[in-house]
């Protein structure tokens, strides 16, 4: 038995440039914000970008994007819809507001079913935002997309900081291409010796900002956001 | 045009596997298993084969057979058919099953116990179970 898919998948991918996955270890760090900041961020650049909600059993790109009633063409497979130049796609088109009680090998074919069939047309950053850990999803990531880049985010909690080592170690061991640490919502660069013992780039702190959260659904808002200009800093350093 | 849809997609992971595969040798024979909890059109996945063979120059037969969808509850063991709750479905929920047969879990119940953790135990969507080239 074979599945079509894998080679779907690579192929549909191989035209994307760059493939950023955001992960980290633990849930409530701020990948999802810093995901979707970052696609926002590089789409007012004028770059051609895509972004990938991964989290399938916890979903929420679409609201920072304030995504709503927007659905995919079908265009020989499916082309994901523009929110704010964003080509967004993510399992809330399919699911509406049913949960997705999803085991491992399950999620590992929705992973393969979306990106065998998205046409990302002519995008070329696609970000991917990833559920916490390292789990079935990340192991999915590492075997079936080829040409992609970690960018890994922690806050300076010893919490957090304990879970993204050991995600740093897995990725180091595997030899992947870790574009660098983000340390979220701190004030200092804390981060900046986990980075070095790892050996990965630190790519900049950022200061927990209170407005963001009223920016939430408000795309030009959350761009204009002290959060999104930290974000930008670190666009800048990655492009 | 009838063709610019999910089954195009999924037609071309098919013959792209398959030259793969068969890295330059001629294909002779694909055989091709489409699930029925993926709802496949099979009239527009053979058509949109035909053209893709053109495209990329294959001339194999494709032999297509059709899987009945089975699930097992992980709760009670209670194993039944796709069959028994397509009719309870409407077409946007069918539709989300047609993209991502896994959504089933969203939005289907074991009949017995009604918990949502089961598995597709056969017939999920497409895969290739054999592919014959020619023996150089």
């Amino acid at each position: 038995m074979i599945d079509p898919r894998i080679a779907g998948a690579k192929k549909r991918l191989s035209k994307v440039k760059r493939i950023f996955v955001v992960l980290s270890g633990k849930g409530g760090v701020g990948k999802t914000l810093f995901s979707s900041t970052l696609a926002l961020v590089l789409a007012k650049k004028g770059i051609n970008v895509g972004l990938f909600d991964m989290d399938f059993q916890g979903p929420t790109c679409h609201v920072v994007l304030g995504a709503r009633d927007v659905y995919p063409e079908e265009e020989k497979g499916i082309i994901p819809p523009k929110i704010h130049d964003v080509r967004f796609l993510s399992i809330i088109f399919f699911l509406g507001e049913n949960p997705a009680p999803l085991r491992g090998s399950d999620r590992t074919n929705v992973i393969l079913e979306l990106l065998s069939i998205t046409n990302w047309n002519d995008t070329e950053v696609l970000i991917i935002d990833m559920p916490p850990g390292s789990g079935d999803d990340v192991l999915d990531v590492i075997k079936f997309i080829d040409n992609k880049e970690f960018i890994v985010i922690s806050t300076p909690s010893a919490l957090s900081i304990e879970t993204v080592s050991r995600l740093l170690r897995l990725l180091k061991e595997q030899d992947l291409n870790v574009l660098g640490l983000v340390e979220n919502m701190s004030e200092s660069e804390k981060l900046k010796g986990l980075a070095e013992k790892f050996k990965v780039s630190y790519l900049g702190n950022i200061p927990f900002d209170p407005s963001v959260e009223d920016a939430l659904g408000n795309p030009l808002k959350l761009l204009d956001t002290n959060f999104a200009k930290h974000v930008e800093e670190i666009a800048i350093r990655i492009i | 045009m009838v063709l610019d849809v999910h089954e195009w997609a999924l037609a071309d992971s098919v013959l792209t596997t398959a030259l793969n595969y068969a890295n330059g040798k001629k294909i002779k024979k694909i055989v091709v298993v489409v699930g029925e909890l993926q709802q496949i059109e099979l009239e527009i996945f053979k058509l949109a084969l035909e053209e893709l063979k053109k495209l990329y120059n294959v001339e194999a037969e494709i032999v297509i057979e059709e899987e009945e969808a089975i699930f097992k509850c992980n709760s009670c063991g209670y194993e039944w058919s796709f069959r028994d709750t397509l009719d309870k479905l409407d077409e946007a929920t069918k539709e989300s099953i047609h993209f991502i047969p896994e959504l089933s879990h969203s939005f289907i119940r074991c009949p017995r116990c009604g918990s949502p953790d089961y598995e597709i135990v056969k017939g999920r969507g497409v895969y290739i179970k054999e592919i014959e080239v020619e023996k150089r």
